[in-house]
């Protein structure tokens, strides 16, 4: 044997070290997943257009990079603009407000133009996963076929290190990614108006409803605006899973999505 | 036989509907989109990719016959915004919004309290936005509203595709040689007055010249 094989297969005397403690109680309730939590030691990254880190709704942003084109190449440099469309303030504060502790970082890949948009996020989403941020939220997605299968490896690669990356579902009739790939966690929108509220879909590919209607969002100058869209019901899960991990670290995206799974407003885990 | 096929490309692309007929289908979707959510305004914007400029194309209500042909750089405001997330939105209360394009709301002289706008997609790509400005105050279904509007969307870039359409062919035609030129805009004539049989009397008259003219005529 020149070099050990990556352990696809578990031996008989393996199996003792591949212990993992479980202290999940057998009815998991929201109370025991993220009661009393605040995302306190929860890294989220917001992969949009900048965070504005001046607004009272958002807070400290703790590092903030833009992912631009410098001639034909990509760089990620810090990011001195900050937020020019307004759209990742609004996604950063919706967050802030359910994890008010949590460590807030913005990769900004949208708002200088409109080329080469798939390229950019492309390279953020893959700054964000190098980071290894526990949380990515993607308010945003690529039509572009092209580029679709570069995501799902990253995608994958996030899911498999340990980043959760939650992403706005497209309320349209077109392809778009990443949204619909099974290992990032997709959320389109309910109608009600109560954050705590969130719903599984039995009927996928979008996999949970989060509030998505009437959210008075982070605006420019300490404003705010009062949104309804996808893109805001995204950063509920991601804030939500925030608290999750702040209260039981070192969770897999597999294990955070059944936690959300158990308790969602309808699947009886609510209390 | 040299240049059968431009030839025959060229009388295609003189035949395609004018500008003018998508332009009436993109008004009629904003006047349809205005009277359906009983809107102040509604207007469509195409994105011209050469410039990263949002385009005001059609327009319904506030500012109609102003603003066509009116550009606004691809990332300002909301319809900047819901261009680079491709995501719907409506948002209310616009007023609270000190930096929301404000400029370029009051250049087109006219600055709205609550806007609808959803991304123009055809295929992989993303065309532009339809905004709907200041509906009616019922909003009791606020996702429903969102779906109807995609349905306009949808009608609306399948509109600014054939626009885009007819204007690429139009200048590849203009940039081909003279005669697929000449060929172009008499075939869009011909097509453009088939009541009278006049032109076409003309033109067989022309062809009959031509055939004796043509060295291997059959």
């Amino acid at each position: 044997m020149s070099e050990d094989l990556p352990a696809w297969s578990l031996t008989a005397d393996a199996v003792e070290g591949i212990s993992i403690a479980s202290n999940w109680p057998e009815h998991v309730t929201r109370e025991w997943a993220l009661g009393g939590a605040t995302g306190a030691g929860v890294d989220v990254c917001v992969l949009d257009s900048g965070v504005d880190g001046d607004h009272p709704l958002i807070g400290d942003v703790d590092t903030r990079v833009a992912v631009v084109f410098e001639g034909d190449e990509i760089h990620v440099v810090p990011d001195e603009e900050g937020d020019v469309v307004g759209h990742g303030s609004a996604c950063a504060g919706v967050i802030r407000s359910l994890a008010p502790e949590c460590r807030l970082h913005s990769v900004r890949v949208l708002g200088s133009g409109n080329t080469g948009t798939g390229d950019l996020i492309l390279a953020g989403l893959e700054h964000a996963i190098e980071q290894r941020y526990d949380v990515v939220n993607m308010s945003l997605s690529t039509t572009k076929r092209k580029f679709a299968e570069s995501l799902h490896e990253l995608a994958d690669d996030a899911y498999f290190q340990g980043t959760v990356l939650v992403a706005s579902a497209h309320n349209m009739p077109v392809e778009s990614y990443p949204w619909r790939f099974s290992s990032v966690i997709s959320v389109g929108s309910h109608e009600g108006t109560d954050s705590w509220e969130w719903y599984a879909n039995p009927s996928p590919p979008v996999e949970f409803f989060a509030r998505g209607v009437d959210i008075d969002v982070a605006w420019f100058g300490g404003s705010t605006l009062r949104c309804t869209g996808n893109s805001f019901a995204a950063p509920h899960i991601a804030g939500l899973a925030a608290l999750v991990l702040s209260k039981h670290p070192g969770l897999t995206p597999f294990q955070l999505k059944s936690i959300l799974y158990l308790t969602a407003s309808n699947t009886g885990g609510k209390e | 036989m040299t240049g059968g096929n431009q030839y025959r490309d060229s009388v295609a692309t003189g035949m395609l509907p004018s500008e003018e007929s998508h332009r009436a289908l993109l008004q009629s979707i904003v006047d349809v989109a205005r009277a359906i959510f009983g809107a102040q305004a509604s207007s469509i914007f195409l994105l011209d990719r050469d410039t990263d400029e949002l385009v005001f194309e059609a327009v319904s209500g506030e500012g109609e016959g102003d603003l066509i042909g009116m550009r606004i750089p691809s990332s300002t405001g909301i319809a900047g915004w819901v261009l680079v997330t491709g995501q719907p939105i409506v948002i209310n209360d616009l007023q609270q919004d000190p930096r929301f394009a404000r400029q370029a709301a009051e250049r087109t002289g006219y600055v709205p309290k609550a806007l609808m706008a959803v991304p123009l997609v055809n295929g992989e790509t993303t065309l532009g936005v339809l905004q709907v400005l200041d509906r009616t105050e019922d909003r009791s279904r606020s996702l429903g509203e969102i779906d109807l509007l995609i349905l306009f969307a949808n009608q609306a870039a399948i509109g600014l595709d054939l626009l885009q359409a007819t204007r690429r062919a139009r200048a590849a035609a203009e940039q081909g040689d003279v005669v697929e030129a000449v060929v172009a805009r008499i075939a869009g004539l011909l097509e453009r007055s088939q009541d009278d049989p006049a032109g076409l009397r003309l033109l067989e008259a022309l062809e009959s010249v031509l055939v004796r003219l043509a060295p291997d005529s059959p």
